[in-house]
């Protein structure tokens, strides 16, 4: 298990649990940090456009890794504006690919998605991509430079689940990039079956926000991601839908 | 009991006063209010068609208390669902509402509350709107700030530490014509990451350049959905013109706004009704611009200078926040803004159930924040205001307020891209 590390575009982590950044709050920070040990924290790059004196950044300790997003961009243009941006403000070379039109759902728009990241892998940056989980376009975010590949659970904020089980399932099967399941993971139950599934991470907010006690919450999920990640390493046992197995060979009388 | 809007200034000269008298009394003389204006761009679109649909046959009367729970039970609610908890059956159950709207609120929004403060840049106003303290008949202080003036607003604001700000003037376009605004707009954009217009309704090619100056954000409220009310209100100038406005926010959005806001201004007609069709107006653009960033707003009727008896009639706080549930629970996905017409409790506690923004270090008054915000004495003129605000609590009071309620005050949360 030690050994056992998160490789996102050459760079490492330990935590396979990211902060998202849609509700937003300092504690939800200090939160993340100290007891779900993110190591890695989404941050808006729209939010960080500010001279608020408490800045989010200022809550973002040291050997922390910032991923900025491009929340707010409507087309792939608008979201390669958003990065370079982020690059300026001396948000480092990781930028998540957040593109919308669609304020009510805040579903993904897999095409621009596709476009941005083509656009931003060219220009250096360590592109992850949010989308829906499609195999097709999966396939085109590996071709165009994506760093990993984000299908999201059920509609973001939704404390919904694994909704897109069976899609996210294939894109695990089929796509060697890392699967970090992003947007509607509500559970630490969730986020521990992903885990099982084979997600190389869970990015989470909505779950933590609204959490009764935000820290032992954080820990919860701490807690049930490493052990979703434990039972995928150590191969999950086969289940049985009916009856049992006979633990000796039906076929032990072949002799030749 | 209706409101008594007729107010006689004694400044007014015999010929003004018997056309003031001629346009109160006699609705024949007065334009048609359906009937476009030469300049007034016309768009096709079935939005208003379909909201006005809707409140013409809604019979919130009709609806019980077993709608109102049956409304509780969807995960999504409908249109039918939102009809039955703006009704009056729907009263005993403010309380659960309150509870279902919070939770609403903190799914789409966190505990998050956006703060911005007006800048009203002139006064001036062509048009005779009954209750409204900038009509052209109320004898008031008029002004129209210069660019060198409404700079130093700006900075007088910024330095304060707000972020986001809403630029407002009268409805005159000869005193305050577009160039006008659109210079304001470029200032703002110096000083503010978020500028937002609160200005009579333009045409299309004319929310472009505006958006083109730095403007993202365009604010219309409707006044009441009611078009055979908004004629008895609003009696002259091109704000009588009902339809024109109605496709204000969809010209803005064509224009290539981010976003746009809406209200009806609740007292001047059946609130009800109104309620329903502002929501309505939010849910049909949002299905065809569904890319659009949209936000209610539930102004009351307030008192202003030379009439201190407006009232906001039978629309109390328990109403409003009965609105403001319903609204939440509609569209939960929607901003909602409430202003300084509301008192401090009453935001306070709004913004733990539905409210996402509100407005703070308030003046509706013209050319003031340098002696509102540090006690300075004013040396120049100023205009007078629009309406009373109730809560007049600073910048640094409300952001302190807001964090000690256990919520998150934002002054940012947008880019211009």
């Amino acid at each position: 298990m030690d050994n056992d590390k998160l490789i996102i575009g050459g760079h490492e982590f330990h935590s396979r649990f990211i902060l998202g950044s849609g509700k937003y709050s300092m504690r939800l920070i200090e939160a993340a940090v100290r007891d779900a040990g993110a190591e890695i924290i989404t941050l808006a790059v729209r939010r960080a456009n500010t001279k608020q004196q408490e800045s989010i950044l200022d809550y973002i300790p040291e050997g922390v890794t910032l991923l900025p997003n491009t929340s707010g961009a409507r087309t792939a243009e608008e979201a390669v504006r958003i990065a370079r941006l982020a690059r300026e403000l001396g948000c480092g070379d990781f930028v998540k690919i957040e593109i919308m039109r669609d304020s009510k759902y805040l579903l993904p728009d897999n095409q621009e998605t596709v476009r941005a990241t083509e656009i931003l892998a060219k220009e250096g940056f360590v592109v992850m991509p949010y989308m829906y989980p499609d195999l097709n376009v999966a396939r085109d975010l590996v071709n165009a430079g994506a760093a990993a590949v984000m299908p999201l659970a059920s509609p973001i904020g939704s404390n919904k689940g694994l909704a897109s089980k069976e899609f996210i399932q294939i894109l695990i099967d089929e796509i060697d990039l890392p699967i970090i399941v992003d947007a509607g993971i509500g559970r630490p139950s969730q986020a521990c079956e992903a885990m099982e599934m084979g997600a190389a991470a869970i990015m989470a907010n909505t779950a933590l926000a609204t959490a009764g006690d935000l820290s032992m919450m954080a820990s919860a999920f701490r807690q049930a991601i490493e052990a979703g990640r434990k039972a995928y390493l150590a191969g999950l046992g086969r289940v049985l839908t009916r009856g049992a197995s006979a633990s000796d060979p039906l076929t032990g009388f072949l002799h030749d | 009991m209706e409101n008594q809007f007729f107010v006689d200034s004694e400044y007014l000269s015999p010929a003004a006063l018997a056309k003031k008298h001629r346009l109160e009394t006699d609705p024949s003389s007065r334009k048609n209010h359906m009937e476009y204006m030469p300049g007034m761009e016309q768009i096709e679109s079935d939005v208003c068609k379909n909201v006005m649909s809707q409140m013409e046959s809604y019979d919130y009367n009709r609806y019980t208390a077993r709608d109102v729970k049956t409304a509780f039970e969807h995960e999504t609610c409908t249109v039918e669902d939102f009809k039955a908890l703006l009704s009056p059956a729907a009263e005993p159950f403010l309380e659960q509402m309150a509870q279902r709207a919070r939770l609403e609120t903190s799914r789409h929004f966190g505990n998050t509350v956006y703060l911005f403060t007006p800048l009203y840049i002139a006064n001036y106003c062509e048009n005779y709107c009954v209750y409204c303290g900038f009509n052209c008949y109320n004898h008031i202080n008029r002004m129209k700030l210069n660019m060198e003036q409404i700079e130093h607003e700006m900075k007088v604001i910024a330095d304060s530490g707000m972020e986001e700000i809403l630029i407002l003037t009268g409805e005159s376009r000869s005193k305050s014509d577009v160039t006008y605004i659109g210079e304001a707009c470029k200032l703002a954009r110096k000083y503010f990451r978020m500028v937002g217009l609160e200005i009579y309704p333009v045409n299309t090619d004319e929310y472009h350049y505006l958006h083109e100056c730095g403007a993202d954000y365009v604010t219309v409220f409707q006044e009441t959905y009611d078009t055979d009310k908004y004629e008895t209100l609003h009696l002259l100038g091109h704000k009588r013109v009902w339809p024109y406005r109605f496709d204000a926010q969809e010209r803005a959005l064509r224009a290539g706004m981010r976003g746009v806001a809406f209200s009806a201004l609740l007292g001047l007609s059946d609130f009800r009704k109104d309620a329903l069709a502002s929501a309505l107006h939010v849910y049909y653009l949002q299905r065809k611009y569904p890319q659009a960033e949209m936000s209610l707003s539930c102004p009351r009727l307030r008192p202003i200078i030379n009439n201190d008896k407006i009232n906001p009639l039978d629309v109390g706080e328990k109403q409003l926040c009965q609105v403001l549930c319903a609204y939440r629970i509609f569209l939960p996905y929607v901003g909602i803004t409430v202003s300084s017409r509301e008192s401090a409790d009453f935001r306070n506690g709004i913004v733990k159930i539905a409210a996402t923004k509100v407005s703070a270090g308030v003046s509706t008054g013209i050319g003031d924040h340098e002696s509102k915000y540090t006690g300075k004495e004013a040396d120049g003129d100023q205009g007078d205001e629009q309406f009373e605000i109730s809560d007049s609590r600073s910048f640094a009071d409300m952001y302190r307020d807001i964090a000690d309620e256990g919520l998150q005050p934002v002054l940012n949360d947008y880019i211009y891209v």
